[in-house]
């Protein structure tokens, strides 16, 4: 535990250091989620930088260089390590069915699999959950808190930055010895979850006119979709069904589709009343 | 931390690869328009080596033929632009939803290059009543990399049959994630503003080659 308390700490220091220098407090606040982002956008820049001259080219070279069997079977070797924590969260979170495919996963795969090289039970028809405890803390009814980008490791909300620790000790990798084969693997790690990204990196320079705006409103729903297991705002919650539409774009849902809205500058009929279905914001 | 790019570009692989296909529009319930139109354009894009080489015009015409006639990019560029449409004369918006359509097709285009020979879509069943206007369609696509994605579609029923105005990658709705984008930039610089970039962007896209993928 002396490890990850250090390294707690360690990061709360980095992050508070990041702050100081690079953002200060945000002034104009465009999304309510988002009240830090000043200091995020520094954060944000400064992991472009990080990115820029040191990870992505280590990645580009890693995914043009290495032969593509390796490359899945490093990533099926830390994706299995990652199996077992699942369980853990998918059980404290009363998902007994998913945390045994987890449980089965782990098992198959670091046996049957070679310590995890093969992905055995996936195409078996056991899929993969990637629970964490920022999730258990959100699906046990804690709110996410205010979205933090936090150096080199990105998009967080406040509740799963605190949940870190608990996800580093989670981690089997985490424990490995000797200290130089965990450094050397958790290195391996990160350029090889960036070298899975070096195509939607580039979709996403193309399609967003501010990244740092079309990264964090994305991630901000995927996380809350990942806490609520991909549950939305519509009465079906798991088969494709009808659609809300006052629930899912409020007050933006246009009349009639295709209606050029200048003709009539009349403001909508409907005032501001939340109607009964609409849930709350999402918040978790 | 770069999950979002991932979801963003198998949400946008997902959508291109749902292009619709060059079929009378009729009285097809939204699912089952949605599972033509993406296993058409996915046997198609697995099928052709042009495509799956990144020949950008090859790309480009898939999107428009097969995929484009079947979206609401109005209805979408509306719903992204949320209040500030009703600011907007109508030739704005006509010029606003025709840059963010270009750049749509741009986006799509690239992500249907990246589609791989083992991605599988399955669809859930649609429980609505024939009656509802708007629905929404879920699907996963699966592949043998990692957890599967979601992949879901909003649609609406119009005069001229089922359109989708909105999809859903990994939890991220495209209309809610360009939202903050539109919005900070009409308040900056008004919605001509917001054109001009997105057509900056669009001519900036036309020049740059499709990302071949690493197959």
């Amino acid at each position: 535990m002396k490890t990850t308390t250090t390294r707690s700490m360690r990061l709360v220091a980095v992050v508070t250091l990041a702050g100081l220098t690079l953002g200060g407090c945000a002034t104009t606040n465009s999304n309510p989620r988002d009240p830090l982002e000043g200091f995020n956008r520094g954060v944000f820049a400064f992991n472009d930088t990080v990115d820029k001259y040191a990870l992505k080219p280590v990645a580009t070279a890693y995914k043009n260089v290495l032969p593509s069997f390796v490359q899945t079977g490093v990533h099926n070797f830390f994706g299995n390590l990652t199996d077992a924590w699942s369980a853990a969260n998918n059980l404290l979170q009363g998902k007994g069915e998913a945390g045994m495919q987890d449980v089965t996963r782990f098992a198959i795969n670091s046996t049957f699999g070679i310590v995890g090289l093969i992905d055995i039970a996936g195409p078996a028809g056991l899929p993969k959950h990637n629970e964490d405890l920022g999730q258990t803390l959100g699906y046990w009814g804690m709110p996410s808190g205010p979205y933090l980008v936090l150096p080199i490791l990105g998009p967080s909300t406040l509740r799963d930055t605190a949940a870190l620790p608990g996800d580093w000790w989670g981690d089997i990798w985490t424990h490995k010895t000797p200290v130089s084969v965990r450094n050397t693997g958790t290195v391996i790690k990160a350029v090889d979850t960036r070298a899975s990204l070096l195509d939607a990196s580039s979709l996403v320079e193309g399609a967003a006119l501010d990244r740092y705006e079309f990264l964090r409103d994305g991630f901000l729903q995927r996380r809350d979709s990942q806490v609520r297991d991909g549950g939305s705002q519509s009465a079906a919650a798991s088969d494709s069904g009808k659609l809300d539409m006052k629930a899912a774009y409020g007050d933006d849902a246009p009349a009639a589709p295709g209606t050029p809205a200048a003709a009539t500058p009349v403001t909508p009929v409907t005032p501001a009343e939340p109607s009964p279905a609409t849930p709350a914001p999402v918040n978790k | 931390m770069k999950n979002i790019v991932t979801m963003i570009a198998t949400a946008s692989m997902a959508f291109a690869a749902h292009a619709v296909v060059a079929a009378p529009v009729g009285n097809e319930a939204p699912d089952l328009l949605v599972k033509r139109i993406s296993t058409d354009v996915l046997d198609t894009a697995k099928a052709d080596k042009d495509i799956q080489a990144g020949n950008k015009q090859k790309v480009v015409a898939l999107v428009e033929s097969k995929i484009l006639p079947f979206v609401d990019t109005e209805k979408m560029t509306a719903l992204a632009a949320g209040r500030f449409w009703r600011t907007a004369t109508p030739a704005q918006q006509q010029r606003l939803a025709a840059e963010f359509r270009t750049l749509l097709v741009f986006t799509y285009s690239g992500a249907l290059s990246q589609i791989k020979n083992d991605d599988k879509v399955e669809f859930k069943p649609l429980r609505a009543d024939p009656a509802d206007v708007d629905v929404e369609v879920r699907s996963q696509v699966t592949s043998s990399r990692g957890e599967p994605i979601t992949l879901n579609y909003r649609l609406n029923k119009g005069p001229q049959g089922w359109k989708i105005f909105d999809i859903n990658v990994l939890g991220a709705w495209l209309v809610e994630t360009y939202k903050g984008n539109f919005s900070s930039e009409i308040t900056k610089s008004g919605v001509d503003g917001l054109i001009a970039k997105l057509a900056e962007r669009n001519k900036q896209l036309a020049g740059k080659p499709l990302a071949a993928p690493a197959k």
